[in-house]
């Protein structure tokens, strides 16, 4: 199913769309020497009460029904609780959402990351009016893209235009070389 | 490479920004929910970006929604051109995305093969 830590973030990031955020954050963490990778979803989305949130993570929790959930978050926790990690989340209504996962980076189950560099840009250029921050480390450098900034400087111009994107694609390659 | 050379981007677009917005042409909406995520609408999302930078096409915009209620044509993607009907595509890798992008998007030949619903 979901092959890839980059799908499960791909995933998430739709969800905090889903629940109206304008504001998102992705960190992803790479630590060799904690032999931990880490990865948290912020979100200034509608949030969620406690019967919703049980039910996001347990879907056979509630029995009502007509409740749009997807088998995402299960999936994502069963993943990091099988790869010697945790999943935590945080959700308050009308101020957000957080979702943490943790994995151990040498567990033989843990998926692969996947591409960073594409998951970034194809979020960013297909959500132009959500604000995103990414901060992406391992354990000698960090990099970090804000797109908020980047629609500043872009004055006007559509984050998604041809040059743009073909600049951002470069930049990202470029910056990210380090992580993947 | 430094972000700041943007704003040299935006200097070089500046005189057609405001026909661009005008005019976008198309609109390609890309279905990513879990089964869509799961099923490879990234890759297709990134090759759909790849050829309208490649091409230049100033006029199509690419966006995404959540899950389309057809889990199993996943991934999907619409094509909504101003004045004609929505074409729906399923089953789609990125290399029929970009087959979409040269046959229907620039020369006006919808890919009937991949079409799954005009509306």
């Amino acid at each position: 199913m979901m092959d890839e830590i980059c799908a499960h973030i791909a995933d998430l990031v739709v969800n905090s769309i889903s629940a109206g955020a304008k504001h998102i954050k992705v960190s992803i963490e790479k630590s060799n020497v904690k032999n931990e990778l880490f990865v948290k979803v912020s979100d200034d989305g509608k949030g969620m009460d406690e019967s919703t949130l049980k039910h996001v993570i347990d879907p056979f929790f509630s029995t009502k029904t007509g409740r749009k959930v997807g088998l995402g978050i299960p999936l994502l926790k069963g993943t990091a609780e099988t790869c010697g990690g945790s999943f935590n989340i945080k959700s308050i209504q009308g101020k957000g959402t957080d979702i943490m996962a943790s994995f151990q980076l040498s567990h033989p189950d843990l998926p692969p990351l996947g591409n960073v560099k594409d998951t970034i840009l194809v979020l960013s250029i297909s959500n132009p009016e959500v604000d995103f921050f990414f901060d992406i480390k391992n354990d000698i450098m960090s990099f970090t893209f804000n797109t908020k900034e980047i629609k500043t400087l872009l004055d006007g111009l559509p984050i998604n235009s041809p040059e743009v994107i073909k600049f951002l694609k470069n930049y990202l390659d470029e910056h990210l070389d380090f992580f993947n | 490479m430094k972000l700041e050379d943007l704003k040299k981007i935006r200097e070089k677009a500046a005189k057609d920004i405001e026909l661009r917005q005008k005019n976008a042409r198309i609109k390609i909406v890309v279905g990513m929910g879990t089964s869509g995520i799961a099923a490879g609408a990234r890759e297709v999302l990134k090759a759909l970006l790849d050829e309208i930078a490649a091409r230049n096409l100033t006029d199509v915009m690419v966006t995404q929604t959540g899950e389309k209620g057809l889990a199993s044509h996943e991934p999907m993607i619409e094509v909504h051109e101003e004045g004609k009907d929505v074409v729906i595509y399923g089953n789609i890798d990125a290399e029929k995305a970009r087959r979409i992008v040269a046959e229907h998007i620039v020369n006006h030949n919808p890919v009937t093969e991949y079409v799954i619903e005009v509306k």
